[in-house]
């Protein structure tokens, strides 16, 4: 780690966030591995524990997947059941992976990993090509609108590095993709055990003029990824100090989740239909003239206005949709059915309510990205579209708009627990 | 192209900010776990930028080995006169005293897991519903699966393998009677993230993390810092040297590591250079592969 410290460079770092789903078999871990190691982020200590951990299981090479195996379950069984978070810089970028097992019956954690990220890394087997893996892991992304889609087509050394191998899968992966809603697809060879494209250009692939993956990954333009067009504050705290100094301080914490508020917007608070004007906006101690997504900050409107957590406040030009009739993609999370005749509590930005499941139309085979015609009971893993009903209205945006205000989950009152996740339509 | 991007320190920092509000609304009586180090100090500095102007809308909860650097506790006291913050203590000598935790015995001795009795006798008696948590997920791998609202059963448990998903923004705080959450707010963040954000904020830090000479003894390869209550093996010498803290725990299990660095600038032109992660000289999790997970299920921090 030569890296100098400038306090400079560091300001300009932005934070991406990637998913990657697969099994042991894809390479996957061999690349995160790749990644880690190549940009000197894993740790002599981490090292040494993998290397001993390899050695006692009997593997032949470090294996890298037991870095992100957290669980005493997960090593033992040499399996990922859970998302695993990892962390690595490069002096571009601060990067969070998402690292999710890839078999279907973990589409529940590759839809978790992949709620909050800005790219899907899809990694294909070049002596494969597109298979039932691909859709699912590609119809997830577009499903839960991750931006960017990179596709890695892997394991290039085992096809001796042919271009006609990997335009011929990127054709195949491109016809299938026309059924998808993504923004950005792009591809690169590679051959993650082997670090060809990896970090470094491949010597053995010079048809290939395009990027390396942790160049894509430290230039793709994420700075457009929020919505900053439909402005949406979801109330999620009021900070009344009431002390001599703030007496008559009203503020509305919460987290911008859409468009641009600046100071002196006229606005409109939902549901009331109240309307004032922005009078400041601050970050702590700090006034800032414009609060845009994903910044915390606190608002102070112009006149005293009932405002408290679960309301909305919008630019009074441009309303959200508002209904109690919600028609939705969802993602069921739990080993128990879901059930049409039991109300459930629904959380949606920063508003709560309960919900009735009034209509299931249809559940999606996630291989082939066709509709089960005759089965619509909602079990573990299933993704369905569904209609719902709910006790207040909410003010939303359809998904594909907007990932925050698109999203909500549902919770089953008796055990607590998050049974559904569901996107907006 | 458009001017709205901020840098990942921001981002880290709204996304914190955001998870303490998230307890301050959906929890009656949280408690912010402090325990001196840079993290929870830095937890402080955040939870104050969240409410800002008013106070604390919660207490600090300070564990006390009573095996502590006594730098730790000065800071401690300062830092809460200054920010006009309530105060929890809970004394793991009490635990011992009462019966309920067993002190350890032998050179390994060490408060450190005692503490979770403690912890959880402390949450009860103040019927704390939710503690937030300086951990993050860099920290060690049993971590690296922890949600951001992480809950715990009614004898104070973590469940794994049956953890709640966490999508989007949207976080779950729903609980039985009895059943409390812990929370932790700097997940995503690093140490190096940390101590960037420490120098651009301009956070104070105890002495205890800049260099100084001490009193210290080298055990299995780990510097330890040498007090009367630490059972010495023959072979153990006190020697005197320029040392920092790279983590502040317990004293019987914080290592400390040969320093010389004098500012947050040096720290970090160190961390950057160091080829160990900073657990890797925490003697409480080179007990074996699983020692935090096991001690995260039984109610750890």
């Amino acid at each position: 780690m030569e890296k100098q410290f400038s306090s400079q460079a560091y300001l300009d770092m932005e934070l991406l966030r990637f998913t990657t789903a697969g099994s042991v078999d894809d390479g996957k871990s061999t690349l995160i591995g790749r990644l880690l190691y190549d940009s000197k982020s894993i740790f002599e200590d981490q090292l040494d524990a993998v290397k001993r951990a390899s050695l006692q299981r009997g593997n032949e090479h470090i294996n890298l997947a037991l870095l992100t195996d957290g669980l005493r379950a997960e090593r033992e069984q040499g399996i990922t059941i859970d998302v695993a978070y990892r962390y690595f810089a490069t002096p571009k970028r601060k990067f969070i992976i998402a690292d999710t097992p890839g078999h279907i019956q973990y589409t529940r954690n590759m839809v978790t990993g992949a709620s909050t990220a800005n790219v899907a890394i899809i990694l294909i087997d070049a002596r494969n090509g597109v298979t039932e893996q691909t859709h699912r892991h590609a119809y997830i992304a577009s499903l839960l609108q991750i931006p960017h889609m990179i596709i890695c087509i892997n394991k290039m050394d085992l096809v001796d590095y042919q271009e006609d191998v990997y335009e011929g899968i990127k054709k195949q992966f491109n016809t299938f993709a026309a059924r998808l809603e993504v923004r950005d697809i792009r591809f690169v060879p590679i051959s993650a055990l082997k670090g060809d494209n990896v970090v470094d250009r491949s010597n053995s692939m010079r048809w290939y003029n395009g990027a390396t993956l942790l160049h894509l990954l430290e230039t793709i333009h994420i700075a457009s990824d929020h919505n900053f067009t439909d402005a949406r504050f979801p109330v999620q705290y009021v900070i009344r100090p009431q002390s001599d100094q703030h007496h008559d301080f009203r503020g509305y914490a919460g987290r911008v989740a859409g468009g641009v508020f600046s100071k002196g917007d006229a606005i409109t608070v939902l549901p009331s239909g109240f309307t004032s004007k922005i009078k400041s906006i601050h970050i702590s101690g700090q006034e800032i003239n414009e609060a845009f997504p994903p910044l915390s900050v606190t608002l102070t409107l112009e006149d005293d206005i009932d405002v408290g957590r679960g309301d909305m406040i919008v630019r009074e030009n441009n309303l959200p949709l508002t209904g109690q009739d919600i028609d939705l993609m969802m993602c069921w999370m739990s080993e128990r059915p879901l059930n049409t005749q039991t109300r459930y509590i629904l959380m949606h930005t920063t508003r709560e309510a309960r919900c009735l499941i009034r209509e299931v139309s249809y559940k999606v085979n996630v291989n082939t990205i066709e509709r089960i015609p005759d089965d619509v009971q909602v079990r573990l893993n299933d993704i369905a579209r569904l209609r719902i009903r709910t006790t207040q209205p909410l003010f939303f945006d359809p998904y594909r708009k907007n990932r925050k205000t698109g999203s909500l989950v549902i919770i089953d009152e008796a055990s607590n627990n998050t049974v559904g996740v569901g996107m907006i339509i | 192209m458009n001017n709205y991007h901020i840098n990942h320190l921001k981002e880290l920092e709204s996304e914190a900010i955001y998870i303490i509000r998230e307890v301050a609304a959906q929890f009656e009586r949280p408690a912010l776990l402090f325990s001196g180090g840079k993290d929870s100090i830095v937890m402080v500095h955040l939870a104050r930028k969240a409410f800002w102007p008013a106070l604390l809308p919660f207490p600090l909860l300070h564990i006390d080995t009573g095996h502590n650097f006594e730098e730790t506790l000065a800071f401690r006291d300062q830092l809460v006169e200054k920010i006009g913050a309530r105060l929890v203590v809970g004394y793991v000598q009490e635990s011992i005293d009462s019966g309920r935790a067993v002190e350890e015995t032998g050179y390994y001795a060490s408060r450190n897991i005692l503490q979770t009795v403690t912890l959880l006798d402390t949450i009860a008696r103040h019927r704390f519903d939710a503690a937030i948590g300086g951990g993050r997920r860099d920290e060690e791998k049993a971590r690296a699966k922890e949600r951001f609202f992480s809950h715990r059963d009614e004898f104070g448990q973590w469940d794994p393998k049956n953890q709640r998903p966490e999508l989007w923004n949207i976080f779950n705080g729903k609980k039985k009677q009895g059943e409390h959450f812990r929370v932790f707010p700097l997940s995503n963040w690093t140490e190096m993230d940390i101590w960037q954000y420490i120098y651009l904020d301009g956070i104070e830090l105890p002495e205890l993390y800049f260099t100084h000479e001490r009193e210290a003894f080298n055990r299995d390869g780990v510097w330890l810092a040498y007090a009367p209550f630490m059972k010495m093996k023959p072979d153990e010498k006190v020697e005197v040297l320029r040392v920092r803290c790279r983590t502040i725990g317990d004293i019987t299990c914080t290592g400390l590591t040969l320093s010389m660095a004098e500012t947050l600038e040096d720290i970090i032109r160190e961390i950057a250079a160091t080829r160990v992660t900073e657990r890797g000289s925490r003697a409480d999790d080179l007990r074996s592969e699983s020692a935090m997970e096991d001690r995260k299920r039984e109610g750890y921090f």
